[in-house]
């Protein structure tokens, strides 16, 4: 695994552990954002202003029917971050 | 998870909040007796959820006018503009509304939801941007995911943050389409549109505003906020509704750059959808005239304001800049739930709004004020709002 992709993986689990610890539920790669943390599309927005902050950069709205797990938003953050 | 599943879901989230009872969406108005009273449950209500701003529902040129046109020219128009063609009286509510806004042109749609949809799918597309207010209505996110352009959102009136995210876009940000609303609908705040024009203008970008709750609400003239402003320049093209201050249904875009007029070539939601009927057409023009006649609708809605906003105070609210939207935050759906029914029970109704319909997760009564309500109307409300949250508050968000 890259640093890059640990950096992104570490990031994604520090924003979403609060989430995780309400549910009682521990964060994988598998973790689903609707089903198993119980964020609808608005919390998940709110989510993605806070990574957006963090690493500066820009995630469009777009990809928001491709984030189901933690592992699709990982994926999605590395592409975004290479351009 | 199948086809089905989700409705069980909504079923459950329901039956846990109103135990089989009486909620928003049952709520039956067995008569309407005016702009602010009708009867809901056997019970003679005062409404304070209408958005009917100016009170102008009832006025009698508007319902003259009104049945006139359905008696002149039928019950609808059977299809739409591209397809039927237009009626006389949409291009001359075109002609007024482009006359009002001082603008060159002006588009009128079926609804306001649809009149988002339509500008926003018409001007952006594949290859374009658009950057949204996060608190921005369904029908701006829904036009951002039809248009099929790139979609960005920027924090909550947050003109540095917007400033942010366009330097991100570098040489796209002049190509881009800016998006808020004059008034947010939710939580009744207004943008800070002088600054997000000067971002705007530094940018190169392009802005739409959407005045759906400030028509005939703010500015001199009633124009909105960004009239209120001093920014109207800056504003590229003016969203709004008929169904707020104007009391018919409906939608509109004004602005000054001639591709508008292309929208009712290219936009699906225009070309797709039946047109506005006549007597609806003539209702909004007088509805028009009268708001722009009669500043005095204007003055008394900001009487009932600010009436209002002293009852409020008694519950020890944090400091809200006054608006004919008032929401009343609270800690839990439950107990905005509970207030509800309990007020519809004292014959007051208002807006339940529970997440994700509000920002933030947070639960709200919502307020909406209206130049036809009585002294008398808003004292009642103030008094109940008070008498069932006067000792809760300090533990809500306000």
């Amino acid at each position: 695994m890259s640093e890059k992709a640990t950096e992104t993986r570490d990031l994604i689990f520090e924003v979403l552990r609060p989430f995780a610890d309400e549910k009682g539920v521990s964060l994988s790669e598998g973790t689903e954002l609707a089903a198993d943390l119980d964020l609808d599309s608005m919390k998940i927005m709110e989510v993605l202003l806070e990574i957006e902050d963090r690493l500066d950069i820009s995630i469009p709205q777009n990809i928001l029917p491709n984030l189901r797990t933690l592992a699709d938003l990982e994926r999605e953050l590395d592409a975004l971050k290479t351009h | 998870m199948a086809l089905f599943d989700k409705f069980k879901q909504l079923a459950n989230h329901r039956e846990a909040l109103f135990h089989g009872g009486i909620d928003p969406g049952r709520v039956v108005i067995e008569r309407i007796l005016s702009p602010t009273h009708a009867i809901i449950d056997g019970r003679e209500t005062v409404l304070f959820g209408t958005n009917n701003y100016l009170g102008l529902t009832f006025d009698e040129q508007s319902i003259d006018a009104g049945r006139a046109a359905l008696s002149r020219e039928g019950t609808g128009t059977t299809g739409s503009r591209m397809a039927n063609g237009s009626y006389a009286g949409h291009a001359a509510l075109e002609r007024e509304l482009a006359d009002f806004f001082g603008r060159k042109h002006c588009v009128v749609f079926s609804t306001g939801y649809s009149a988002n949809l339509g500008v926003l799918m018409g001007l952006a597309g594949p290859g374009d941007v658009i950057i949204i207010d996060a608190d921005s209505h369904a029908s701006i996110y829904d036009g951002c995911r039809m248009s099929g352009a790139e979609v960005f959102r920027f924090r909550h009136d947050d003109a540095a943050d917007l400033d942010r995210r366009l330097k991100r876009l570098g040489s796209r940000a002049s190509d881009a389409l800016i998006v808020v609303e004059g008034l947010y609908s939710m939580l009744g705040d207004r943008a800070d549109l002088a600054r997000i024009a000067a971002v705007k203008a530094e940018s190169g970008a392009f802005l739409v505003v959407d005045e759906a709750h400030s028509l005939g609400v703010f500015g001199a003239t009633g124009r909105g906020v960004a009239e209120e402003a001093g920014v109207e320049a800056e504003v590229d093209f003016v969203v709004g509704t008929f169904s707020k201050s104007l009391g018919t249904t409906g939608g509109y875009c004004v602005s000054n750059h001639d591709e508008l007029e292309l929208l009712r070539y290219s936009s699906r939601p225009f070309v797709f959808t039946a047109s506005p009927c006549p007597s609806v057409v003539a209702c909004t023009r007088a509805a028009l005239t009268n708001l722009r006649e009669r500043p005095e609708l204007r003055t008394r809605l900001w009487d009932n304001v600010r009436r209002l906003a002293g009852h409020l105070e008694r519950l020890e609210r944090p400091d809200r800049p006054p608006s004919p939207v008032v929401p009343i935050l609270l800690s839990n759906p439950a107990l905005a739930v509970e207030t509800w029914k309990e007020l519809l029970e004292r014959g007051i109704y208002l807006n339940l709004v529970l997440p994700p319909a509000a920002p933030n997760g947070i639960s709200l009564l919502r307020l909406s004020l209206s130049a036809a309500h009585s002294a008398a109307d808003i004292d009642q409300v103030g008094d109940a709002l008070v008498a069932l949250l006067g000792g809760v508050m300090k533990s809500s968000p306000g």
